[in-house]
């Protein structure tokens, strides 16, 4: 496998009034854990369902419930932990988060502070070929969801629906390694990707699967450095939290608009308060949440109801034969099997679909030439009409077609575009519809011979004037390309014009 | 460490439970006995023993990722003061 080396990229600056800054970033990310039931209860995690139907009563709190833990989940967040290289805690355990809010109808939310199930990991994080960072993971715990609160149903009153409390959730907590908007968003691009391959999480943004906490701070220049050589957190500046971004846009501009609010704060004289403030996409804006500040006395202690989690190392080890190819390593392996670059290696191996279809179209052919149609050909068409990969109307097997077709010299690049089309629309074997539609391409010598000495005897000017430059056998080219049809081979046809041109 | 009336009320607040300014006192005198008492299991030396989590010998229970719950809305909803179109109705909540 190709051993790949990388450059770290340069920090983002930002220019304030008096000098230049920094950005140091620490993301909290939260992942639904795809199972089919929630992590204490039986009830469903369905996205979508009728209000408070996804709800047991162990998720409405009533008396006298208790809580047991969903065997999958646990697996799922120590899948994801392996896929991490993260440490995995056989030993891990329970405890509560107090606090009141309508949507968390137990009064707390069942996390694990004290000993989270995952301990320190690594991400490597792709920003350009040849750059990215590495980020080190804090953490991963499992907890619960909350409800959701709707707010503009009606003028008085919030409505509640339960169908997401106790969905389980993993907290992918990192460093403060992060320092830039676009490195934030490479962050949860590169975390999504492996959840995916894992299987782990479905990295839905939209639905909620996939939600970001960004913990921000602005220090100048250098100052970072001393930080990484003593890990003394005194040179960074006073970091703000801003919760709950569901879309890589958000996490982009609410980096971008808090860090110009504290470099304003700061070099007006002030001081930076340690505080959770929200992002408000249509005012473009970060705002305090003082109302939850008093909240967050959280008085974590042990779940009384639960006993700590064990896991055997054996079937750790398990879970860790069992994991797939990762992106890092699919992404490598394309590179040094099928000689592709690292841009195409990483386009191909953004997901698993795209990866397993450029694989079987690459089988046994040039692999290169099978990226090219996969990137340029397929997706760019597939990318017109929004389909995704897996509902592509060329199989593999006729892709490959296409290119077997191409390497037999039977039809040129640009009419294998043409046959490219037809298959996309209407399917069929593409080495049929060559024959069926007459698009095999013309390499029988003598008559390509013939048309091209039918244009010489037809252009004597035009024939005189390449004499004395070369160049414009071209145009020969082109005039025979145009009398058969585009079916000539055009490597013969380039070969007899400039044979015969300089008789 | 004692508690005083301001950390009392301030417990109460958190706990959202309603305590008149005249019985914080009491209250606070209260927590301090509790505090008192774990102060006193604190001078057992416990160095090197493991925390007991259960007083029977016996691991988490699990339970496989199988949906065997909820479809209850009218359950669920039964015992809130206002419920509308399937949702509990909460005097309003704004961050």
């Amino acid at each position: 496998m190709l051993d790949l080396t990388y450059e770290a990229p340069k920090p983002k600056t930002i220019a304030g009034a008096k000098h230049d800054w920094e950005l140091v970033i620490g993301l909290e990310v939260h992942a639904q854990i795809s199972s089919k039931a929630k992590l204490f209860s039986g009830a469903s995690t369905e996205f979508g369902a009728e209000p408070n139907s996804n709800v047991s009563f162990i998720d409405a709190a009533m008396p006298g419930m208790l809580p047991v833990i969903n065997e999958y989940c646990v697996e799922q967040a120590v899948r994801t932990g392996l896929g991490l290289n993260a440490q995995i805690n056989l030993w891990s355990a329970f405890d509560r988060k107090n606090y009141f809010y309508p949507d968390l109808p137990q009064g707390y939310q069942i996390s694990q502070l004290y000993h989270p199930i995952v301990g320190e990991g690594e991400v490597l994080v792709d920003i350009a070929p040849g750059v990215a960072r590495l980020v080190r993971i804090e953490r991963i715990h499992i907890e619960q969801d909350a409800g959701k609160s709707i707010h503009d149903m009606d003028p008085n009153m919030s409505f509640v629906d339960l169908n997401r409390t106790g969905v389980a959730l993993m907290e992918i907590v990192s460093r403060p390694d992060i320092r830039g908007p676009e490195e934030a968003a490479a962050f949860v691009t590169k975390l999504r990707q492996i959840m995916r391959y894992l299987g782990t999480c479905d990295g839905n943004m939209q639905s909620g699967s996939l939600r970001a906490d960004v913990n921000l701070s602005i220090c100048r220049p250098g100052a970072y450095e001393k930080y990484q050589e003593t890990q003394d957190f005194s040179h960074l500046g006073t970091r703000c939290e801003i919760k709950n971004m569901n879309s890589m846009r958000f996490i982009q501009q609410a980096i971008e608009v808090e860090a110009r609010r504290q470099i304003a704060i700061v070099e007006a004289g002030g001081e930076v308060e340690q505080e959770t403030r929200l992002f408000d996409p249509d005012k473009g804006e970060t705002r305090s949440m003082r109302s939850k500040e008093e909240a967050h006395d959280y008085r974590y202690f042990p779940d009384p109801d639960l006993l700590p989690l064990e896991l055997e190392q054996a079937w750790v080890d398990e879970i860790k034969a069992s994991l797939p190819e990762l992106p890092d390593a699919k992404k490598a392996r394309f590179m040094g099997d099928y000689g592709l670059t690292e841009y195409d290696a990483s386009v191909l191996t953004a997901d698993v679909e795209s990866a397993a279809y450029f694989e079987a179209v690459a089988k046994g052919r040039d692999g290169k030439m099978a990226a090219n149609w996969v990137i340029n050909e397929l997706f760019g068409r597939l990318r017109k009409e929004s389909h995704p990969i897996a509902e592509s109307p060329v199989s593999p097997a006729q892709l490959g077609g296409i290119i077997d077709l191409i390497q037999k010299g039977d039809i040129s690049g640009k009419i294998a575009k043409d046959l490219f089309e037809i298959v996309y629309t209407d399917g069929g074997d593409p080495a049929q519809i060559v024959v069926d539609r007459g698009m095999k391409q013309v390499t029988d010598t003598g008559a390509i011979e013939a048309a091209v000495d039918k244009i010489i005897a037809e252009n004597p000017a035009q024939v005189a004037k390449a004499k004395d430059n070369p160049r414009l056998a071209g145009w020969f080219v082109g005039q025979v390309m145009k009398a058969t049809g585009g079916k000539a081979n055009p490597k013969v046809v380039n070969q007899l014009v400039s044979q015969k041109l300089a008789e | 460490m004692s508690i005083d009336q301001t950390t009392a009320a301030r417990i109460a607040k958190l706990a959202r439970i309603k305590v008149e300014e005249d019985a914080l006192p009491e209250l606070a005198e209260e927590f301090n006995a509790i505090l008192g008492f774990i102060e006193q299991l604190n001078e057992v030396d416990v160095e090197g023993v493991e925390p007991m989590t259960s007083v029977t010998p016996q691991r988490l229970k699990q339970r496989a990722d199988e949906v065997t719950d909820g479809n209850q809305q009218a359950a669920i909803l039964a015992n809130a003061p206002d419920a509308r179109e399937g949702f509990f109705a909460v005097p309003k909540v704004m961050e």
